[in-house]
């Protein structure tokens, strides 16, 4: 059985989204443990990858491609998951986005892609998002974090307005608000009232464990 | 062709092959389109429109680069041609938009005030190297809503040389192409004689967003010349190979010349850009990295083989100080715009990966472009059927120096750098301390700004422009502006 949490593991850190979901689809059929699976196997592997890629030997192309093998099988696994255990197993709830003006999409895709792949539930707005759709769909979908990234100096006030507007209507509190992007920092972060900053995908998968990991 | 030092990039076979591959990408895969107004402008052109993406056909893209002018001159706020941009000519100005500013000695950035930009400009304008301005800063010390048009209030100012800028809004547009028209005296004249350069960026791949293709085409309906400006990172928002990195490039760049160019047959447009070699590590994007100038100089060699002018964001570091980073990855840069053709470079005083100003830097990266012009120029065939003739006078003179022709040649032949590069040899141990440079840079500022100062803009004019500005300045809900330094 071993072996087989092996192969797992090994489909995330060959980045093999193919082989993850292959994989993912026999242990269902096998009735395996899918509790088992998971954390033993395909969350070994991404484990890994972020190791080797804190360590310098795996550069983006490998952390995205190793994001993207987990997401596929957990695709899968979870919704069975949810079955054999009756609950919703997620580590805490989002919604991300690229602001308003903003039509990059690559850092926050492959944001949103780390947290799905270590068990966020992330609702992915897309980019050229406005304020009140932030606001509106962080407060719909019943999520506690909002992670807003901007990739361009002028369009990262747009942040600041966030948190502004969340002030303005009563509602600051209710969320953990994230910056992220190219001309971000954590000075940016404070001088904003952010409640955090994160460098990179693994730094915000990091982050926003720490800030609503446990709920 | 005139006689300068180069770097072919591609043979002449290959570069028709990429532009043959462009055109096919703007065709075939089409060009996303943000604004409803555009995309209805484009169809009008007969272009296929589906999903918001325009599919162009390849005699509309041969039939704007037909249009585009071949270069494009732009001038000072005196009347006077400032910027010849095409052929194989060279002009550098300051990178534009930091959202910081490194000021001599702090140890840590600052988001830059009024002051901060005067002073840039004042700079700006004494330095011979930089044959334009640029909004270089953005001021933290008035409503975001206006700053894109502030700072160029302030450059009109305190600056007689042109200036290339960009607004941050739809709106931003018309307050900024009023001012222009003033301080260029009018409406016709501005079209005759532009005094700015709006870069306007569309998102790759392939896509404009509302506000730049707007620009875009207000730009061409007002004669204001235009810089495209992609920005196509390797792997991340374009192929990981250079060649393809340059195909999409020259894709994007001709997608942005054929929209203005249906909006204004004519207008003047920049073959531009601000591409970059995407760090697989720290997802940034690179300028001071050697594929980012590769990619930007055979962009520079395909703008010249369609007869454009071209424009790179170059001679900038990602160094977060004044420091060896800095210098080294600035000068490669600046060598490369300069031999690979590159007719406007942005970026001089730069670094951070395009979010700091420092004008210590800028002081620097002047000789950096002084030499780099220089380097350009190449060896001249000067007195080049005498030299037996020198030699043997200087032989019988026992000296060089006092010849007829050292003192008729020796300041052309060689650039004469400012102080700030130091050219002493040192004596005593106590000459060999470090960080000298950036003190000698800091007394240069120093210097210049207690020294000079342009021309200033015409009573009348100036009065006209603050008009304008108070009247941005209290739809944004201020009354009054900064006070501005003496």
């Amino acid at each position: 059985m071993r072996q087989f949490y092996e192969e797992c593991k090994q489909a995330v850190i060959k980045g093999d989204s193919d082989l993850a979901q292959r994989l993912a689809t026999e242990a269902i059929d096998k009735k395996e443990p899918i509790l088992d699976v998971i954390e033993n196997g395909f969350v070994k592997g991404i484990e890994e990858v972020g190791r080797l890629w804190e360590d310098g030997a795996f550069f983006l192309p490998e952390l995205v491609m190793g994001a993207e093998a987990i997401k596929k099988a957990l695709s899968l696994l979870n919704p069975v998951l949810a079955e054999q255990q009756k609950r919703n197993f997620g580590k805490g709830k989002l919604v991300i986005g690229t602001v308003e003006g903003d039509i990059h999409d690559i850092g926050k895709t492959l944001v949103s892609t780390m947290l799905s792949a270590n068990g966020f539930e992330v609702y992915d707005l897309g980019f050229d998002v406005g304020v009140d759709i932030f606001i509106e769909e962080a407060s719909k979908r019943g999520v506690n974090c909002i992670a807003t990234s901007a990739l361009l100096t002028t369009t990262m006030q747009k942040q600041r307005k966030i948190v502004e507007a969340l002030k303005e209507r009563g509602i600051r509190k209710k969320f953990r608000v994230i910056v992220g992007g190219a001309p971000c920092s954590r000075r940016w972060a404070d001088e904003i009232g952010a409640d955090g900053y994160a460098k990179d995908a693994v730094a915000a998968v990091k982050l926003i464990g720490e800030l609503i990991g446990g709920s | 062709m005139q006689n300068v030092t180069q770097i072919k990039w591609f043979e002449e076979e290959k570069i028709a092959k990429i532009v043959e591959q462009a055109i096919a990408i703007l065709s075939e895969t089409g060009v996303y389109i943000e604004s409803e107004e555009v995309l209805s402008l484009v169809r009008e052109a007969g272009i296929r429109i589906a999903n918001s993406r325009a599919f162009i056909p390849e005699e509309v893209v041969r039939n704007a680069i037909e249009t585009a002018p071949g270069k494009v001159i732009v001038y000072n706020r005196y009347g006077k041609p400032a910027m010849d941009i095409g052929g194989w000519n060279l002009h550098f100005n300051p990178g534009s938009s930091a959202i910081q500013i490194l000021r001599y000695g702090a140890g840590k950035t600052a988001t830059p005030v009024s002051r901060d930009l005067v002073q840039f400009a004042r700079l700006t304008d004494s330095l011979k190297a930089y044959d334009a301005q640029s909004t270089a800063l953005v001021p933290g010390d008035v409503p975001e809503e206006i700053a894109d048009r502030y700072r160029l209030y302030l450059a009109l100012l305190f600056s007689g040389k042109p200036v290339v800028t960009g607004t941050f809004s739809l709106d931003g547009f018309e307050p900024m192409r009023e001012m222009l028209q003033v301080v260029g005296g009018g409406k016709k004249e501005l079209k005759e004689r532009p005094i700015a350069i709006f870069d306007c960026c569309p998102t790759s791949p392939l896509s404009w967003s509302e506000l730049t293709v707007g620009n875009l085409v207000d730009c061409a309906k007002s004669g204001i010349p235009v810089q495209i400006v992609p920005m196509p990172l390797t792997g991340a928002t374009s192929p990981i190979t250079l060649v393809g990195t340059v195909t999409q490039h020259c894709a994007e760049n001709l997608s942005g010349i054929v929209i203005n160019q249906i909006a204004m047959p004519g207008a003047p447009v920049i073959y531009g850009g601000s591409p970059a070699c995407f760090d697989m590590r720290k997802a940034t994007t690179p300028m001071g990295a050697v594929e980012t100038q590769m990619i930007n100089g055979a962009g520079a060699q395909i703008a010249r083989y369609l007869g454009l002018p071209s424009h790179a964001y170059m001679a900038l570091s990602d160094s977060k100080a004044v420091d060896y980073q800095a210098g080294m990855e600035t000068a490669m840069s600046a060598l490369v715009a300069a031999l690979s053709g590159v007719n406007n470079v942005s970026g001089p005083g730069m670094h951070n990966f395009q979010t700091c100003q420092s004008m210590e830097k800028l002081v620097l990266d002047h000789e950096i472009c002084m030499m780099a012009k220089r380097f350009r120029e190449g060896i001249k065939l000067r007195e080049a059927d005498r030299p037996k003739e020198i030699i043997e006078e200087g032989i019988r003179k026992k000296t060089f120096l006092t010849l007829k022709s050292t003192l008729q040649w020796y300041r052309e032949e060689a650039y004469l750098p400012d102080a700030v590069i130091d050219r002493a040899m040192g004596e005593k141990e106590a000459d060999v301390s470090e960080g000298d440079i950036l003190k000698r840079a800091s007394g240069r500022v120093a210097k210049i700004l207690k020294s000079h100062n342009s021309a200033p803009l015409e009573f009348e004019k100036s009065e006209a422009i603050k008009e304008i500005m108070l009247r941005e300045a209290k739809k944004a809900g201020i009354d009054k502006l900064p006070e501005l330094p003496d």
